[in-house]
């Protein structure tokens, strides 16, 4: 039960997260892998104003704005330089774990005896891991209504087009870099706050956070879509949400069974490899057979 | 409505394998002309619709539309000016959104994004209404993804969003070329009936000899990056595929690329 609500806990927090990778992945059609340093700069962000005494919700305000800028530098190498959307991601994040460190001053700042953002519902009688999924289950839902109703507006149906069809998009008047960027920094914010979330909710921050923090993104968005996912966008941005819980559920269970945590990040890797080449697994399994005599 | 003087488009500059794609292209299409644009492979069509549109830029001329000088400007901002229908019928829509999502992103054409909703009720009344003309029952599918109908249909709901805010120039590239014969005459009548009723200014390449003669009030010819041929009025409603050819062979001297345009 303890290792339930723990994977429930832990997920909603990452599901914010999950949503930011689908939106450039799904969305935009870029793996952008500013996400790894921006996870991370959340939680140093976050981190060092509640040290300084910042309020924790401010403070997570604040790593949002810190994730939006993330995004923009990201948006601006790709766009304006034409730097590969892939490429550009990178370079981010390689500068962000410098700025992170900054940020930091060390590589792990602990916040254990800070107030944070979960403190509140703790003082009212909740557990710590009931704390956690009111406020995760509080901000999933925030994030999922917004986002629903951002991407049923004009600007929102641009971003969506500007993924799928860019050139017909531009015919139709729209500025697909500016679009991209928007993207961008939507997704990048949704992680940051990801990011200030889990270090509170940890009580510390870690430079080295954001490692890998884009394959369980991925893993996250592809579990929710094969078993949640329908046609409608608000199931859609829902099947994320439970794609996220269900990841961290099966990764508890794989460390009960008796795997080696140090195995995580393989486990995981592996299994994104093999969902991501589920289409063409299939087809090399199930060739589509053409009946000529029944044509005939 | 439409003024090209004097463009120049060259690919590769300065390399082994520069080419000079349009060599002094002028043309002036008036308000309500329809004109077909024919020419072999290579002749440099799609260049010249390519420059109009602003997906090149010409190396040397000037291109105005509706009296604005669109040389310069790259593509999303004369979009306003323009509708266009692709050779692809995957081009044309947004597969993810649905049908009502694409025609009202398209009315919106040149305007501001805001964060008004993308598609309001009494739009959907409208939307249903405007897709009945295109008879293919579409009007009881206003909800389904664009991804999930026909070429044959993605073509037709992509002229319908190029005409629906009647555009100063309508530019179709080979719309029908991916399309099986049938469904490839359907939307062209289609088309035919649309530009009619709305009087559009039309700029339409095509392959097929046959088409570019019936459809139109003028005929232009391209060859090597020149237009070799401008036909119009009376001349234009004579023209016969036989009578087209002399006329090419005389004008550029040089044989049709026969292979393609005459097999249909």
């Amino acid at each position: 039960m303890q290792i339930i609500t723990g994977s429930i806990s832990l997920g909603l927090l990452w599901s914010i997260m999950t949503i930011g990778v689908y939106i450039t992945f799904r969305i935009l059609d870029i793996a952008d892998m500013t996400v790894e340093g921006t996870i991370a700069m959340g939680a140093a962000i976050a981190a060092q104003a509640i040290i300084n005494g910042m309020d924790p919700y401010a403070a997570t305000a604040l790593a949002m704005a810190g994730g939006m800028l993330a995004g923009l530098i990201t948006g601006l190498l790709h766009t304006k330089l034409k730097i590969p959307a892939l490429l550009s991601g990178i370079l981010t994040m390689i500068a962000l774990y410098s700025i992170n460190l900054k940020i930091l001053g060390k590589a792990n700042l602990s916040l254990l005896r800070a107030d944070n953002v979960f403190t509140v519902f703790e003082n009212l009688g909740l557990s710590a891991a009931n704390a956690t999924i009111v406020i995760g289950l509080i901000c999933a839902i925030i994030t999922v209504i917004i986002l629903y109703w951002f991407f049923k507006t004009e600007l929102g149906c641009s971003v969506r087009a500007c993924g799928k069809n860019p050139g017909m998009t531009r015919a139709q008047g729209v500025n697909t870099n500016n679009m991209i960027i928007l993207g961008l920094v939507i997704s990048n914010a949704l992680v940051a706050v990801s990011g200030a979330l889990i270090a509170q909710n940890q009580c510390f921050a870690d430079i080295q956070m954001g490692i890998g923090s884009i394959v369980i993104g991925l893993a996250s968005v592809i579990i929710g879509e094969v078993l949640y996912s329908r046609q409608h966008l608000m199931s859609k941005l829902i099947a994320l949400v439970l794609g996220a819980v269900t990841y961290r559920i099966i990764i508890a269970l794989v460390l009960k069974m008796g795997m080696s945590p140090n195995n995580l990040k393989l486990f995981t890797a592996v299994t994104v490899a093999i969902a991501l080449a589920l289409p063409v697994i299939k087809t090399k399994l199930h060739p589509v057979k053409i009946s000529i005599e029944e044509d005939v | 409505m439409l003024d090209i003087n004097g463009v120049y488009k060259v690919f590769l500059p300065g390399t082994v394998n520069e080419k000079i794609v349009l060599r002094n292209v002028c043309l002036k299409l008036d308000e309500g002309d329809f004109a077909t644009l024919i020419g072999s492979n290579g002749a440099g069509k799609s260049t010249l619709l390519n420059c109009i549109a602003g997906v090149h830029s010409p190396d040397k001329g000037i291109i105005k539309i509706n009296g604005v000088d669109v040389t310069k400007a790259i593509e999303y901002k004369r979009a306003y000016l323009l509708g266009r229908v692709f050779q692809d019928p995957m081009m044309g829509t947004v597969s993810n959104m649905s049908i009502g999502e694409n025609i009202a992103f398209a009315v919106r054409r040149g305007q501001k994004r805001t964060l008004k909703q993308c598609i309001t009720n009494t739009e959907r009344d409208k939307y249903r209404e405007l897709l009945k003309i295109l008879n293919l029952g579409l009007e009881d599918r206003l909800n389904t993804s664009a991804g999930l109908l026909s070429g044959g249909q993605r073509q037709a709901l992509t002229f319908l969003m190029a005409t629906v805010k009647k555009p100063k120039l309508l530019l179709l590239d080979e719309h029908t070329a991916a399309l099986d014969p049938a469904t490839a005459e359907k939307i062209l009548n289609l088309s035919h009936e649309i530009i009619k009723e709305n009087n559009l200014t039309t700029l339409m390449v095509t392959h097929n000899m046959r088409d570019a003669i019936k459809h139109g009030n003028r005929l232009i010819m391209m060859h090597e990056g020149r237009i070799v041929l401008d036909i119009k009025g009376q001349e234009k409603q004579r023209l016969t595929v036989d009578n087209l050819l002399k006329r090419f062979g005389k004008a550029s001297g040089a044989e049709f690329e026969s292979d393609r345009a005459l097999l249909y």
